[in-house]
């Protein structure tokens, strides 16, 4: 990862920008000591409460511009758990509407140059997967009882194909939080990546450099969307696993 | 020179993962043209299915994603 660059023409370090460092100097990090993903996670989580709390402080018939921005994202979620995971999963709203405004905001305050985007880091996103797989495990023995398991016999298929079905659904069952938090993570650490390469171009090529800039300022916008879709898509998967937990697959 | 072998083949290895890349690509332009071509033909039934469009492409795109972490482990955790 390091010591490669000096010796070639181009001096691109695409990865630094993903080095936890502590706030406050020294090198040792234990895990009370403010880094920087600490900052960059709390202000992701000052940005949800100015956007939610702030916004919807004054309300009014005709919205603010914050307020009618808040009401968008809540009723854009609101239908989505009650599409998605049925009537049964609206409980759960709270829940799936905190993770979908921490990880779009993390998401888009990791956007801003020189910032430090914390869904990044598969510790961050494995934590928020690791969340949903066991709470949405735990909530369907709860709910189901030893029936949850009925969720990996399929009984449409043949039965001497059932056993090995069965198989295949258990494993893809603890791939889950796994495929979850690297869809998010990896999309990210790709994109900023991407920008990075560019960014090393841009500095090795002169006049010429012209070219990457606009390529970044293109690949800038392409990384928005991505940072839009892939909180939905992350916000998304956690209704599909609920909809296995609550039992809304049976109608 | 033994190092400098291992080196190399890490290079290589991690080269080599990224071509699982282009199956995700070949998975997630498929159900894209796909859902254009259902979308075409039946305008208004469209956007009820954006949230199947979005999960399916989700999980074509997770298996591609497992390659890149493939080569990223080979260049950075080996």
């Amino acid at each position: 990862m390091s010591g490669e660059a000096e010796t070639s023409g181009l001096n691109i370090h695409p990865m630094d920008q993903f080095i936890v460092k502590p706030l406050f100097g020294g090198d040792t990090i234990n895990w009370y000591t403010p880094t920087n993903v600490t900052l960059w996670m709390g202000l992701a989580l000052l940005a949800v409460i100015a956007l939610l709390v702030l916004g919807t402080s004054r309300r009014s018939i005709i919205p603010s511009r914050l307020q009618s921005i808040g009401e968008l994202l809540y009723g854009f979620i609101h239908n989505m758990v009650e599409e998605v995971t049925g009537h049964d999963g609206v409980k759960y709203f709270p829940y799936i509407m905190t993770i979908f405004m921490f990880v779009l905001l993390a998401n888009v305050l990791g956007l801003i140059p020189m910032s430090f985007s914390t869904t990044s880091h598969f510790a961050v996103t494995g934590v928020l997967a690791m969340l949903v797989f066991l709470s949405v495990t735990l909530l369907g023995f709860a709910k189901q009882g030893i029936g949850f398991l009925g969720m990996f016999w399929v009984s449409s298929a043949p039965l001497v194909l059932r056993p090995i079905l069965a198989l295949i659904e258990i494993i893809s069952y603890f791939v889950r939080p796994l495929s979850h938090s690297i869809r998010l993570g990896g999309n990210l650490m790709a994109g900023h990546a991407v920008i990075k390469v560019f960014a090393g171009f841009a500095g090795a090529l002169g006049v010429a450099s012209v070219v990457p800039i606009a390529a970044i300022a293109a690949i800038y916008g392409l990384e928005l969307l991505v940072a839009v879709v892939q909180a939905y898509v992350f916000t998304i998967l956690t209704c599909v696993y609920l909809r296995d937990a609550v039992g809304g697959a049976h109608h | 020179m033994e190092g400098d072998i291992a080196e190399m083949g890490k290079f290589i290895g991690a080269g080599l993962a990224t071509i699982g890349l282009g199956g995700a690509g070949i998975g997630v332009g498929h159900i894209a043209g796909n859902f254009l071509a259902g979308a075409l033909r039946n305008p208004s039934a469209a956007p009820g299915q954006m949230a199947n469009l979005f999960v399916g492409i989700a999980f074509a795109e997770a298996l591609g994603i497992f390659s890149f972490l493939i080569a990223l482990l080979l260049l950075f955790a080996v």
